[in-house]
């Protein structure tokens, strides 16, 4: 056991600092590229705790990464706030936004979950339309590079954005790293497992998935509101059901339940419609392929596949 | 245009609307009744249906008319091949897994999608209707095709019934839908009717969207809102219930038309949505579905 | 896909290799380069998603004019290439396409977005990367200041001018009482603001506004809104139900009373006036950015241009009489390409470094005669609010063709200024 945390620790640091490493190392276009996909990661890491760890199937994420993305940049955009304060706001949207539908959608199960997590999601891009004069509707806003600054630093620069980015993402990380291997992280998995034995023990279903769906939607939250500061761009494409469907891809990809799968789902999905689409106009048709390939054959994805043959200490 | 003449047109317009969603809902609902899938491609089902009517009546050297209705005829009949091979080559062998098929699902409507915008291309085309009536009202016009939909689609709707409660196949496929096990204990080839019923389920919305397509356009990325509509009908009228889904595609359909004169449509829509999401959180079994 | 074309069409290259004979390549041979590396210029296209309908006439056009600048030399006696991307119109990917475009395909450049999300989403990462974004997209976000300096309209003019442009001939020869139609979000609000405030500065009424979802496939139920009092029917509709939406309005009036029509082409763009379904637009009027069909009139270099892009006199692709082109929109793609090359030659552009001299050299244009350069007529470019003010047509339907009526005048359409990005900073 000693020796596994050791192993742990050691490679999720050194993912860590080959991530530092890699911004002085790789051409402007992948580090940039590789700064969206850590903040995509954050996304990514926090629907895994809802559906990789506790089972919960979600078709709404995108609601929660649009609130904290526009609960960043409203705010920014109409009252002058500072980033700071506002991606606080934008954290905190993300968590309220998944309480608030998790009160409701965690009376239902796995079909049903998926649909009603689905509809609320559909609520709010709607919303996002319907408030136009507020929101700036289909078109979004621009979060001006006046407002990225943080301390005089101007998170518009690339070396800055990508340190911003692996710094969000790290925390994400050890965030996710440390809850998994908590008790709570433990009662997360046996509330997937098996709720009926869980609830036995005297654990409620209720409020153990309540809790993990709040901290999955304060992920998407700060992702959300991070991918608006550090990119300039607010708009409610990011709430349409493609956004809720994008980190499912990745954490499918990456291996559901694992720590690093969504990174590396992440990194592999986008690279994959990149190189894709260089070769063919279709490269919708490779995601999809993609989809199925990997349900039908590697459901567990990359790490869950590693983790059976051998890696069985990976988190 | 005063009130009575205005509910009039609303309610003309809603009937049609629920028509089509109930052929296409229905299709939904057999599916997750069955075989307990939802279906997440069903709406590329219907774009296909559209498309390949625009293929067989451009390219079929028929009159207009004769020419749509053989694609009413041969659209579904390719649409539901297509689903059964999609059903054996992917969803047989997740075993039916309810959020594994989701998953595949989602997969299949994005290669769907994309054949679609290869083969067919990014333009929304007409489809020359059967023919063309105008029936002129006091107050306004109206479409005869339209209140044509409506009869076809019923017809449609009534064949089924008729399949499903007086024939064998029909019966064997609610006995599958009652307990898969013991009907696979009693010889029935359970494989060849998940297959059958998906195929089925995706033929009527193919057959939907036949209809509609002299009214609307075929276009690649048409699936995307009989989907959401479906979607709610199928919880409205309670997930897998026939007679329930039938039900609910008259109220949403009617009262979509209703509702959105008197809020703004978008807002419409809105709480459209969240009601559903209600009814599903306060009454899983639908509103018109028998307790589970 | 990412497509390299330098203008020549694959059919030649294939005659040429066939043929092999000195003769014939001579025949087809390109202009002669200097030992020049060739400028390259990035495309953002909308090959899927919801603009695709556009993104195929925009790719068309750009190759068309790509061949007409390489064979007229180039620029600065260099060849010109064009990288096209494509960017799902989808505001992220467009983000990351300018970021491919820029950092791995070294573009020059970037011009062609339509969508106003893509262009928005888009500019601020041009805006870090330091590289012209030139965009064809009608929006009023880049003269309202919402963006920055290297993002610039030099191709076609705003939807806020065009609509005040046109409030007074409406007014004028339709009716004073108006009922707006207009898809619910921000283009459809742009004509709802600024078409509304030109009616009632020009002494009109705004009887109605009727906002249509964006999602929404049929469009009856929304036409007895229509408050009877009407005059002039208003309509402005987009995406793939925009002819529903006009067959819906001919069921609708059917044979009784009905307000005259005014459209924007919008609602018909890559769709056929000659539908069945569509007769009774017989008589009613149109905004054309550029005529469909040609016109009597119509100078040599709108043949010439025509014949470039492959379109024939009716508006539709001389391959295919059933697909008709996006006409109204596609010349923007054109003209910006001809913008570029004499904002490159004007400022002496030879690479990367010279990208902040473009854009002071494109600031510094103002009149931008017709011709070649300029097919769809002459233009007044706004250097402070990187805006292009161009000619507006009324256009009706006789005949089941778009007949030329009216034609506005540049200061129709001029208004005050929102911004000067010329005093912001690089």
């Amino acid at each position: 056991m000693k020796g596994e945390t050791g192993k742990i620790w050691t490679l999720h640091l050194a993912v860590i600092a080959a991530l530092f490493a890699a911004q002085f190392l790789l051409p402007q276009y992948h580090a940039t590229n590789l700064a969206r996909i850590m903040v995509l990661a954050v996304y990514a890491m926090g629907y895994n705790i809802a559906f990789g760890y506790t089972g919960l199937l979600s078709l709404g994420h995108a609601l929660f990464f649009a609130a904290g993305m526009y609960a960043m940049g409203l705010p920014i955009w109409q009252l002058e706030w500072l980033p700071v304060p506002a991606l606080i706001l934008g954290l905190v949207a993300g968590g309220v936004m998944a309480g608030a539908v998790g009160l409701l959608a965690l009376r239902t199960a796995g079909v049903s979950f998926m649909i009603v997590t689905l509809m609320f999601a559909q609520a709010g891009y709607l919303t996002l339309l319907y408030l136009n004069t507020w929101t700036g509707g289909d078109e979004g806003f621009v979060v001006e590079r006046a407002y990225r600054m943080i301390g005089g630093v101007d998170l518009a620069a690339d070396t800055p954005r990508y340190l911003a980015a692996l710094g969000l993402f790290s925390a994400g990380m050890l965030g996710c790293l440390w809850l998994v291997r908590s008790p709570f992280g433990r009662v997360m998995v046996a509330m997937r497992e098996n709720e009926e034995r869980s609830r036995m023990l005297g654990f409620n279903p209720f409020r153990v998935k309540l809790i993990a769906l709040v901290i999955s939607g304060l992920y998407a939250g700060v992702a959300g509101a991070a991918y608006g500061l550090l990119f300039g761009y607010v708009g409610a494409t990011f709430a349409t059901i493609q956004y809720s469907i994008l980190p499912m891809l990745y954490v499918l990809m990456g291996g559901a339940g694992t720590v690093l799968g969504p990174f590396l789902g992440a990194l592999a999905m986008f690279y994959l419609i990149d190189i894709a689409s260089g070769f063919t106009d279709a490269w919708l048709f490779v995601v999809g392929a993609a989809l199925v390939a990997l349900i039908l054959f590697a459901p567990k994805g990359i790490l869950g596949t590693l983790r059976e043959r051998g890696l069985k200490w990976l988190p | 245009m005063s009130f009575g003449p205005f509910l009039l047109l609303a309610l003309l317009e809603g009937t049609v609307m629920a028509a089509v969603l109930a052929l296409t809902a229905v299709g939904l609902s057999l599916v997750f009744g069955v075989m307990r899938v939802v279906n997440v491609a069903h709406g590329e089902f219907f774009m296909l249906g559209a498309v390949g009517a625009w293929f067989i009546t451009y390219y079929l050297p028929l009159p207009p008319g004769l020419a749509w209705l053989v694609a009413l005829i041969i659209a579904p009949l390719v649409v539901g091949a297509i689903a059964a091979l999609a059903d054996v080559t992917i969803l047989k062998r997740l075993k039916y897994d309810p959020e594994a098929t989701i998953v595949a699902t989602i997969g299949l409507l994005y290669i769907l999608q994309q054949a679609a915008l290869t083969f067919y291309g990014p333009d929304a085309r007409p489809v020359e209707p059967p023919f063309s009536l105008r029936l002129q009202f006091p107050w306004f016009g109206y479409s005869g095709y339209k209140l044509f939909v409506v009869a076809a689609a019923g017809a449609i709707l009534l064949a089924v019934w008729l399949f499903m409660t007086r024939t064998k196949a029909g019966l064997v496929m609610r006995a599958t839908q009652v307990d898969m096990e013991t009907a696979r204990a009693f010889g029935i080839n359970v494989d060849r009717v998940y297959a059958g019923t998906f195929a089925l389920g995706a033929a009527l919305a193919a057959a939907a969207a036949v209809l509609i397509v002299p009214i609307q356009q075929a276009h690649y990325l048409m699936g995307h809102d009989p989907l959401l509509l479906s979607f709610i009908v199928v919880i409205i009228g309670g997930l897998g219930s026939i007679r329930g889904t039938l039900i609910a595609a008259l109220l949403i359909g009617l009262s979509d038309g209703v509702i959105s004169m008197f809020f703004s449509p978008t807002l419409a829509k809105i709480i459209a949505t969240l009601l559903v999401a209600m009814v599903l959180v306060f009454r899983p079994q639908g509103l018109f579905g028998a307790r589970a | 896909m990412t497509t390299n074309m330098t203008g020549f069409a694959p059919s030649r290259r294939t005659l040429l290799k066939g043929a092999g004979a000195g003769l014939l390549a001579s025949a087809f041979a390109p202009p002669v380069w200097a030992q020049s590396a060739p400028i390259k210029l990035g495309f953002q296209l909308h090959r899927t998603g919801i603009g695709a309908a556009y993104g195929r006439w925009y790719e068309r056009t750009a190759q068309a004019a790509l061949k007409v600048v390489n064979d007229g030399g180039g620029i600065n006696g260099r060849p010109v290439e064009i990288v096209f991307e494509d960017d799902g119109t989808d505001p992220k990917r467009g983000a990351e396409v300018v970021e491919k475009l820029v950092s791995q395909h070294n573009c020059d450049l970037i011009f062609g977005p339509l969508f106003s999300h893509v262009v928005i989403g888009s500019a601020p990462r041009a805006g870090e990367l330091k590289v012209p974004y030139l965009v064809c997209s009608e929006g009023y976000h880049v003269a309202s200041g919402m963006l920055n300096r290297w993002t610039m309209q030099p191709g076609i003019t705003d939807v806020r001018a065009q609509v005040s442009s046109m409030a007074p001939w409406v007014l004028a020869n339709l009716g004073k009482k108006v009922t707006m139609v207009f898809p619910d979000y921000a283009f459809g609000h742009d004509h709802r603001d600024f078409f509304s405030a030109a009616v009632k500065a020009g002494g009109g009424e705004i009887v109605g506004l009727i906002a249509v979802p964006p999602t929404e496939t049929s469009f009856t139920r929304y036409l007895p809104q229509i408050p009877a009092e009407t005059e002039v029917l208003y309509h402005v509709m987009v995406g793939p139900a925009v002819l529903t939406f006009v067959k819906e309005l001919g069921e609708f009036y059917g044979s009784g009373p009905r307000p005259q029509i005014f459209g924007f082409i919008d609602s018909l763009e890559a769709v056929d006036t000659a539908s069945p379904g569509l007769e009774f637009l017989e008589g009613t009027h149109f905004w054309e950015g550029h005529n469909r069909v040609k016109q009597a009139d119509a100078p040599d270099y709108e043949t010439t241009y025509r014949a470039a892009v492959g379109v024939d006199d009716n508006g539709a692709s001389v391959s295919d009489a059933k697909d008709v082109s996006t006409y109204a929109h596609m010349f923007s793609v054109w003209e910006t390409l001809h913008v570029i090359k004499a904002g490159m030659e004007a400022s002496g552009y030879q690479g990367v470094g010279d990208r902040q001299k473009f854009v002071e050299a494109v600031e510094a244009m103002t009149d931008m005669p017709a011709g070649l350069a300029h097919v769809q007529g002459d233009k007044k470019f706004n250097g402070k609010t990187h805006q292009v003010f161009g000619h507006q047509f009324i256009s009706q339907v006789q005949g089941g063709k778009l007949m030329r009526v009216h034609t506005t005048s540049l200061e129709d359409g001029m208004y005050e200024d929102a911004v000067d990005y010329s005093t912001q900073s690089f």
